[in-house]
């Protein structure tokens, strides 16, 4: 809809007392750095008030572009007095910050995209919660994004050492990438991982694909029932089935076995499998199997001429979610699993509950993006297979 | 469509009744589908509820009192523990042949460790008689070989037990039975000895321990029984039973050797058996000790669950363990606190976050959305281990805080290792579950609602309490029910960073599968925290529907 709120600048003694705030805000950082806390908001809030001063009042609205460019380079020149190279960093981004601000506020901005009928305290509501939800995303991400970059430490340390903040490439190295490629432990964990999970995936997708196809029958005898066993490893905690597998298969030999760790990697992933594939069947269409048969094909080339492209995509992301399930698992490896078996979660696990050694962010790192190549995987596939159930009638 | 006025039932094109012939259609379908599904169905039975069945049997089996000590077991049954007085010889007796076997087959130290769970030393008395109880038979042994030099050789007892006439069968059966009980080996080989009724009559105890001590050395070490020398066990059963055989009747083979025997048992050095194992060990008198083995005979026991509540049993019946030893309903408490605060902290960031993902243009909540989806694809040790380095002392939010000046350098926040760091990574790590269930709710209320609502004069807030809010609740069920179910069954991260007061249950189920070994307890403990997820289980089937599980 288009909004036809009017913009116009708002009077000084709005915009000053709030660019002012924002100022006072982060002067409590500086200040309580440099020593002072009080001192820190009182110096804040004046020096971004009279900034604000000059850029609305002196210099006025077609002053714009400039002003804001020297919002960045006097903060950066205050930054590195405070803190040296990462100051100027931190100071150039509070500058484009404060430059941003103070136009968006004088220039009431702020109000462009909202409904004209808000009340002040509610589009104070408005940006205060769209704060809160991207420090809920921040809180979300940062754990993720914070490990990147300590991987690349050049000492055996798990938090940023000055060099690293000086961005001096002194601090910076692939040593542990290299120990990761190199370590005989992480290379036999990963074979074992590549090992195991590859199996483990073709045994649940295979067996998940063709009862996925029977449960999607219209007439199927104990559906719930069938269903509420078939999804029980994604329910039942990990800890359960650990153990339960543990006693059991010590039982019947295969604990400490290849053999077992496959076996139990590719009944945790079941679920994963059904319930994707189901999803993708709910939206078939059922005239073009009968179509098919129609026009003589029997079941089997029904199946994969006609069925099998269109669920296809359902079928990949299931096995893609078994393939994780299975790459990333340790609770139940570590039971079912000896010595032999150790894979590449579980070699972390030990290592972060002992041996303490930054090759895990190293494999950290390539895991996520591993996860990210996955996650874009799968998204184009549920796209495609929208598209093409979307060309199915019905 | 001419047959249509003709009598009788409506017929197919082949003539079958046409209700029959669908019939029939139907029940084809439905074979179909059951047959497409049984793979799948066998492969999990066998593969995952088999195993946690098994965990069930195992948290309430306790064959191995009376598999270890059959015969003790029987006699003690008699016995009344509320006298204050330990049992009688009879007892003590069948202790040490029952026992005798266990040791030489390793068994009793397992048995010891059994029963040390319910009471503390009684592992070590068992380790420490099982050493000792060669002593007894050593004497009697010496004995024995003065008056005949013969009943030291292997040779010859084989001889003089498989005697002559018709064969025992029974007691090699009955024997082979019993040790494959304690063992769990297979007894199916021949062992190549069977004693022979005659002598089995004459001597029924040395019978006994003979064919004991054969089996053991037929199947345990694979060696042949007429080559080895008894145990020394057999030497105390035959002094036992000379004291009371009619051996002059005896015709069989060494009936010479046992006729000189019996007149020489004056010559044996005859100790009480319970005065011998009060030698090894006073704790064998007291009746708390015998107490605890016969309150845990029976082949099936409540004991682990009620350990797993903080109970015992006792001879008044069941009582609340010792202050100090009460730990799990604690853990329990926890697991469940625990788990409330990280649902509560899951609704209270994700709801947020669900709502502006519904509300935004489909552009900027599809980009949003990879903000959501990649912690949730991401390993859950990489989340772990990213947030190990974020809330250590030397970590990075530390850093940054002393950077800042927030925190003194000397006063570093303790994050970790403790409950507030379990609740923060967890909280992380199971927020995706509570935001896409939420999300997929709030995406089917339409925004229009709103609005009329406010247009009718509500408030924001009034307008979102009564109109939008109650159309969000099942999306909060679902989501909180599924973070729930999760996190009362987490184990990796509260081992990482719960340190020793955060962590959960299923930290100490580990313990004792790997460390403790006290699979029993284990599997009670595993068998209530899988009830209350059965139970969760449920109630999210019936909210939300099992088919309604979305992924990504």
């Amino acid at each position: 809809m288009a909004i036809l709120t009017p913009i116009q600048k708002q009077p000084l003694s709005f915009t000053l007392p709030v660019v002012a705030a924002a100022g006072a805000f982060a002067g409590i950082f500086v200040g309580a750095a440099q020593g002072s806390t009080l001192l820190g908001i009182l110096i804040g809030a004046a020096i971004v008030a009279a900034l604000g001063y000059v850029a609305l009042q002196v210099l006025g609205d077609d002053q714009e572009r400039m002003a804001r460019w020297a919002y960045v380079a006097l903060f950066a020149v205050a930054g590195f007095f405070f803190g040296g190279l990462p100051g100027v960093v931190v100071g150039a981004i509070f500058g484009w910050f404060f430059g941003w601000f103070t136009y968006w506020i004088g220039l009431g901005r702020y109000r462009a995209k909202l409904v004209p009928y808000l009340t002040p305290g509610q589009v104070l509501w408005h940006y205060a919660f769209r704060v809160i939800c991207g420090a809920i995303f921040v809180f979300l991400i940062t754990p993720i994004i914070v490990v990147m970059p300590l991987s690349f430490n050049a000492e055996d340390f798990f938090t940023f050492t000055p060099e690293m903040l000086r961005f001096d490439p002194e601090g910076y190295s692939l040593k542990h990438y290299r120990d990761f490629f190199t370590n005989d432990d992480w290379q036999q964990a990963l074979w074992n991982s590549v090992r195991i999970a590859p199996a483990a995936t073709i045994l649940s997708v295979g067996f998940g694909t063709l009862a996925a196809i029977g449960l999607s029958q219209p007439h199927v005898p104990f559906r719930r029932a069938i269903m509420a066993i078939l999804i029980s490893p994604m329910i039942v905690p990990l800890i359960i089935s650990a153990a339960g597998m543990y006693f059991f298969y010590s039982r019947i030999g295969l604990q400490g076995t290849y053999m077992g760790v496959v076996l139990a990697h590719a009944v945790l992933g079941i679920p994963f499998v059904i319930i994707t594939v189901t999803a993708t069947l709910v939206g078939f269409d059922r005239s073009l199997t009968r179509a098919a048969a129609n026009m003589g094909a029997d079941p089997v080339t029904t199946f994969f001429r006609v069925q099998m492209p269109l669920i296809m995509p359902g079928v990949i992301s299931g096995a893609l979610f078994a393939f994780i399930t299975s790459f990333d698992e340790v609770v139940v490896v570590l039971f079912v699993g000896s010595a032999g078996q150790k894979t590449l979660p579980w070699q972390m696990f030990t290592g972060l509950r002992e041996q303490i050694s930054p090759t895990i962010l190293a494999v950290a790192t390539i895991l996520v993006f591993i996860s990210i190549a996955l996650l874009t995987t799968v998204e184009l596939l549920r796209r495609r297979s929208e598209r093409l159930r979307g060309l199915s009638p019905g | 469509m001419s047959d249509a006025t003709q009598d009788g039932p409506v017929l197919a094109a082949d003539g079958t009744p046409l209700k029959r012939s669908l019939a029939r259609a139907l029940r084809m379908q439905k074979l179909r589908a059951l047959a497409l599904i049984a793979p799948l169905l066998l492969f999990v039975l066998l593969t995952f509820i088999a195993p946690i069945a098994d965990m069930l049997f195992r948290s309430v089996e306790n064959q191995i009192v009376s598999a270890t000590m059959p015969a003790t077991v029987r006699e003690l049954s008699d016995w009344d523990g509320t006298t204050g007085n330990p049992p009688g010889e009879e007892v003590f007796k069948a202790l040490y042949f029952d026992l005798f076997l266990a040791a030489e087959a390793k068994e009793h130290t397992k048995l010891g460790t059994r029963l040390n769970y319910e009471k503390t030393g009684v592992s070590s008395l068992f380790r420490s008689s099982g050493r000792k109880l060669d002593d007894l038979g050593k004497d009697y042994q010496k004995a024995f070989k003065k008056i005949d030099k013969q009943l030291d050789e292997g040779e010859f007892w084989y001889t003089m037990m498989t005697g002559s006439g018709p064969a025992s069968d029974a007691l090699v059966t009955a024997r082979k039975a019993r040790f494959g009980d304690m063992t769990d080996e297979s007894t199916k080989a021949d062992i190549g000895f069977a004693p022979s009724q005659a002598i089995t009559d004459l001597l029924p105890l040395t019978a006994l321990a003979y064919t004991d001590f054969a089996v053991f050395t037929a199947i345990a070490d694979g060696d042949t029984v007429a080559e080895e020398d008894p145990w020394e066990a057999v030497y105390v059963a035959l002094a036992e039973d000379l004291a009371t055989a009619d051996v002059a009747a005896y015709t069989g083979p060494g009936a010479d050797v046992l006729q000189a025997a019996q007149a020489g048992l004056d010559t044996i050095p005859v100790t009480s058996y319970t005065a011998f194992f009060e030698d090894i060990d006073k704790d064998w008198l007291d009746p708390e000790v015998w107490e605890t083995v016969k309150m845990y005979s029976p082949k099936y026991t409540n004991g682990y669950f009620l350990n797993a509540v903080d109970l015992q049993k006792s001879p008044d019946g069941i009582e609340p363990r010792p202050e100090n030893q009460q730990i799990y309903m604690k853990l329990f408490k926890r697991t469940m606190f625990m788990s409330l605060v990280i649902t509560g902290s899951c609704i209270l960031l994700g709801y947020p976050v669900a709502w502006i993902l519904a509300n935004l243009p489909m552009r900027t909540a599809n980009l949003l959305m990879i903000l959501v989806l990649l912690p949730f694809w991401t390993s859950l040790l990489v989340r772990t281990s990213a947030w190990k380095v974020m809330l250590q002392q030397q970590g990075v939010i530390n850093d940054v805080l002393v950077w800042l000046g927030l925190v003194a350098d000397d006063a570093r926040l303790v994050m970790i290792n403790n409950q507030f760091g379990t609740i923060v990574a967890m909280t992380h790590i199971l927020l995706p579950f509570m935001i896409l269930p939420l999300y997929s709710v709030m995406q089917t209320i339409p925004p229009t609602y709103l609005r009329a609502a406010k247009s009718l004069g509500a408030t924001n807030w009034t307008a979102f309490w009564r109109v939008y809010f109650p159309q969000s609740v099942p999306g909060i069920g679902a989501g909180s029910i599924l973070v729930f179910i999760l996190s009362i069954g987490y184990y990796i991260t509260p081992e990482i960073v719960g340190g020793t007061t955060g962590t959960f249950i299923s930290n100490r189920i580990a313990y004792h599968i790997s460390s403790s070994l006290n699979w029993g307890l284990a599997a009670a403990l595993g068998t209530i925290l899988l009830g209350v997820v059965l139970l969760l289980y449920y109630v999210y089937d019936k909210i939300v529907g099992i088919d309604n599980v979305k992924l990504g």
